[in-house]
């Protein structure tokens, strides 16, 4: 069973090539039967490897499939072979399967949309590449299929591509995280010029062989690697590209930019933990990161009335969270808050979308509302999804993952008390802001009317997603159990103080102080929201947090403004100066020359005689 | 006989000097028919009659007839002694006349140091003959497609559909 | 005949036709134009007759015999565009016939 692993990546592979070729005259239902079945074969593919690695283990809990070599030069020969262990069967197992109810649902979504096997070939290209990514066995197959992830998100961003925002908004994405995509280029080639392979386990074995810990080339790796962990999850400092994302269809801002790719920094950092492992500066840096983003991300989601803004904002601050759990040292938490995260956010933004396309591409929530009765099935599982985000005790799987998280934030060997406050004031924000985009939707009188209702191919998703986001929860301990074959145990280091029972109870005050005031603000009393917007300070509190912390303000000003500058300068240097003096001296010679045909009879026969006297000269006097 | 090819030489130099620089159409006209007598009667001293008689026939006699009754035809009177008057400046010779003389300069260094005199026998119209219609045969029938090619063009280019004004020539007026 | 340098009929021939190309750099009048021209073609024949008297051949005169035709039939095609250009621009000055300039 295991050998069919290569059919996970290749079936996407071969519909999105077939889509792509075909062109937009493809009939909409074999367009429909390509994309949607290849991930849905993929899927069940999936299910299949998983059941056959859960039942018979193979050797070291690892499959490897060589399928070839890639290059062979010098001795650096990367193979294109995939490695198949906990980790990645873990990913994998989320991403086709959240990928095929999201292909599902855009099924209908995009019914209507003239681009829309265009749509399916880059979705489909999307899951295959990212599924090459997470089975890559080494860190160039890896990057090819980041390159891929990160094409496909520019493509499917800049989707509806006759609206120049969109452009923008694409172009934006694609030129931050190849900032990020540097660096991590330049950390692979640090790790090949050191250590000679680019094979993931053999990568992480010489490195704890040859670097001692704390050692500056594993520091310098880790960081770089990091940076491009970064680009591509949207964390501090190259966040700003999330938010602008959501430019694109609301499948893609589910299936990318919530469940999937932004999820590749977290897979990158667990994969070469052995590396961070031995920097424990890097590590540090990843918590801060993850930290850091959190709140900000936190603060921002709670100032923005686009939907989609505020769950890109949401986005950008659970990936925080994950970040913090990899920084500490927490794993598998980490993991664990991936698959919760994966189903619940998927589910928010789909329900986003439903909301959307009811109410005729109307994205404010100030202008929606009383929702709860024209669209109840978007209403229980929006519910359910975000009580889910928010941590609602016991009954969420987002409660289990992010209790976790911020428990280990405490308690595990590169824990502080400070990460731990950090989510806990995380976890308010997460509530507040969930529950105010609930009350906001959901409640309160009814803003703009429904115009549309929703299908089947919409609701099964959703309503598959939900029970996801109930019932995951409950899969913890197998699910760490399982992923302890392939990443350490936390080390429980010190616990002072605190109980894993008495975080999550401060944890579950924080979510009923959140909700509570969400439900102040936002329903019962919602003139106290606008006298706080009002204020002088909470005015600029709003403006600044709105705007994203202003990064996108710094941006522009440090690097935006002057390469534009010193591309307007550069316009005419002297390659250009080269090209356009051979041109105007061409100019030179025709004038000159079409000055000789001036039509005068006299004029012509003036240079025959010319030229006689000139030849006979040239006869004469040789 | 030198006598006669230098004065007949003199003669048609100064007509051709006369006619290269008088104003009116129809005196021009005329040195440049004395001019191409004159050089017929150095053909005929240079021993080639037959030439020196076509000369007389043909250019003077047909091609020069031709030119005047165009001249006469278009009829241009006092005001083209005006614009020619206008048109030749003093100035306007320097140009021409040092590039022709360069030219002239360069022709004559050529010729220096050829020493062959030139015989005594005339190269008589059967000699003529006999090489035309022998050696040259064809050569004379190119001539004489030339000539229709010509004779053609002239009418094509000369000929003037029913029109307002002026009837075709041979109505009855 | 008294034999005649060769070079004083080349010479003759020679001024000639340096008259004819002054002639025909200097004047505006299309007329005066050909005018120039058949002296140049004189000079020319000229020149070959002296040639042929040289050699004491038929060939020179041939040659001003096919000069002539040439002449004649170059002439009367000249002057009908000459009368044709009279009638359309009402002026016969080639400086004004200009129209194929680059």
């Amino acid at each position: 069973m295991l050998e069919l692993l290569w059919l996970i990546p290749a079936l996407p592979f071969a519909s999105a090539l077939v889509l792509m070729l075909s062109g937009s005259r493809f009939p909409q239902k074999a367009a429909t039967a390509l994309g949607v079945g290849s991930i849905g074969i993929s899927a069940l593919l999936t299910l299949l490897v998983a059941a056959s690695f859960f039942i018979a283990p193979p050797a070291d809990h690892s499959y490897t499939q060589l399928l070839w070599t890639w290059l062979n030069v010098g001795g650096f020969k990367p193979d294109i072979a995939l490695r198949l262990d906990a980790l990645s069967l873990v990913m994998v197992l989320v991403v086709t399967f959240v990928g095929f109810l999201i292909h599902v649902y855009s099924a209908e979504f995009m019914m209507e949309d003239e681009g829309y096997s265009r749509f399916f070939a880059y979705m489909n290209l999307f899951v295959a590449s990212m599924i090459t990514l997470l089975l890559g066995d080494n860190l160039l197959l890896l990057m090819l299929g980041w390159e891929g992830v990160g094409l496909c998100s520019y493509l499917l961003i800049g989707f509806w591509y006759r609206e120049p925002a969109n452009g923008h908004a694409a172009r934006k994405a694609f030129v931050v995280t190849r900032v990020g995509d540097t660096l991590m280029l330049i950390g692979l080639l640090l790790l090949f010029t050191q250590l000679g392979t680019l094979q993931i386990q053999d990568l992480m074995q010489r490195a704890s062989e040859r670097w001692p810990a704390g050692s500056g080339y594993a520091v310098a790796a880790a960081l770089l690697l990091l940076g491009g962990a970064v680009g591509k999850s949207a964390q501090l400092p190259l966040q700003v590209w999330l938010p602008d994302a959501m430019a694109g269809p609301t499948p893609t801002s589910a299936l990318i930019h919530a469940a999937t790719m932004v999820t590749a920094g977290v897979y990158l950092i667990a994969r070469t933990h052995v590396l961070f492992s031995l920097a424990p500066a890097a590590q540090f840096a990843v918590a801060f990161v993850g930290a850091a983003t959190l709140l900000l991300a936190g603060f921002s989601a709670l100032t923005q009335h686009d939907i989609k803004r505020a769950l890109a904002y949401s986005t950008v601050s659970q990936i925080g969270y994950m970040f913090l759990a990899l920084g500490v040292g927490a794993w598998q938490a980490a993991l664990f808050h991936f698959f919760t995260h994966a189903f619940f956010k998927a589910l928010l933004f789909l329900c986003a979308g439903v909301i959307i396309n009811a109410l005729h591409e109307e994205h404010s929530i100030f202008k929606m509302g009383g929702l709860r009765k024209e669209l109840p099935v978007a209403f229980w599982t929006f519910l359910i999804a975000g009580c889910s985000l928010a941590g609602l005790p016991f009954l969420t799987a987002g409660f289990f993952s992010k209790d976790l998280i911020i428990w280990e934030a405490w308690s595990a060997d590169h824990g502080h008390p400070g990460f731990w406050i950090a989510g806990i004031v995380g976890a308010l924000l997460t509530s507040l802001y969930t529950f105010r985009l609930i009350f906001r939707v959901f409640f309160g009188p009814l803003g703009t009317p429904v115009t549309k209702r929703l299908g089947y191919a919409m609701t099964i998703p959703l309503a598959v997603l939900a029970l996801f986001s109930f019932g995951a929860g409950y899969l913890k301990a197998p699910l760490l159990n399982f992923l302890h074959s392939a990443l350490p145990a936390t080390m429980e280091a010190h616990a002072g103080g605190m109980t894993e029972t008495g975080s999550e109870a401060v944890a579950a005050v924080v979510f009923l102080v959140g909700l509570y005031f969400a439900y102040l603000f936002h329903l019962q009393k919602r003139s106290l929201a606008e006298a706080a917007v009002l204020n002088p300070l909470g005015s600029l509190l709003h403006r600044w947090w709105f705007a994203g912390w202003g990064f996108d303000w710094i941006y522009d000003k440090v690097f935006v403004q002057p390469f534009i500058w010193a591309a307007q300068v550069n316009k005419s240097d002297f390659i250009d100066a080269f090209y356009s003096g051979v041109a105007w001296l061409a100019d030179l010679f025709y004038r000159g020359l079409s000055r000789t045909e001036s039509g005068r009879l006299r004029w012509y026969a003036a240079g025959m005689a010319v030229g006689s006297v000139v030849f006979l000269a040239m006869v004469l006097f040789r | 006989m030198e006598l006669a090819f230098y004065i007949a030489s003199a003669v048609a130099v100064l007509s051709t000097v006369l006619m290269v620089t008088r104003l009116n159409l129809v005196h021009a006209l005329l040195y440049l028919i004395v001019s191409l007598l004159g050089v017929a009667v150095v053909f005929y001293v240079l021993g080639a009659p037959f030439v020196a008689a076509l000369e007389v026939i043909v250019y003077a006699g047909a091609i020069m007839v031709l030119f005047v009754f165009v001249v006469m035809m278009l009829n241009l009177g006092k005001r083209s002694v005006e614009t020619e008057r206008q048109w030749l400046t003093p100035g306007i010779w320097t140009g021409p006349v040092l590039l022709a003389g360069v030219l002239l300069v360069e022709v004559v260094y050529l010729m220096r140091g050829v020493p062959a005199a030139l015989g005594t026998a005339a190269v008589d119209p059967k000699a003529v003959g006999t090489a035309l219609f022998g050696r040259y045969l064809i050569g004379v029938e190119l001539a004489s497609m030339l000539l229709l090619a010509g004779l053609v063009g002239a009418y094509h280019v000369g000929f003037r559909k029913n029109e307002k004004s002026g009837n075709r020539t041979g109505d009855a007026t | 005949m008294t034999e005649v340098a060769m070079t004083n009929g080349l010479l003759l021939a020679g001024i000639l036709f340096t008259l004819g190309l002054t002639s025909l750099l200097v004047r505006r009048n299309l007329i005066f134009v050909l005018m120039s021209l058949e002296v140049m073609l004189n000079a020319a024949g000229l020149a070959f007759v002296v040639a042929g008297a040289r050699w004491h051949q038929a060939d020179g005169q041939v040659m001003f015999l096919f000069i002539l035709a040439m002449a004649a039939s170059e002439v009367a095609v000249g002057l009908a565009l000459a009368v044709e250009i009279h009638r359309r621009f009402k002026s016969l000055d080639v400086d004004t016939l200009s129209n194929m300039r680059g």
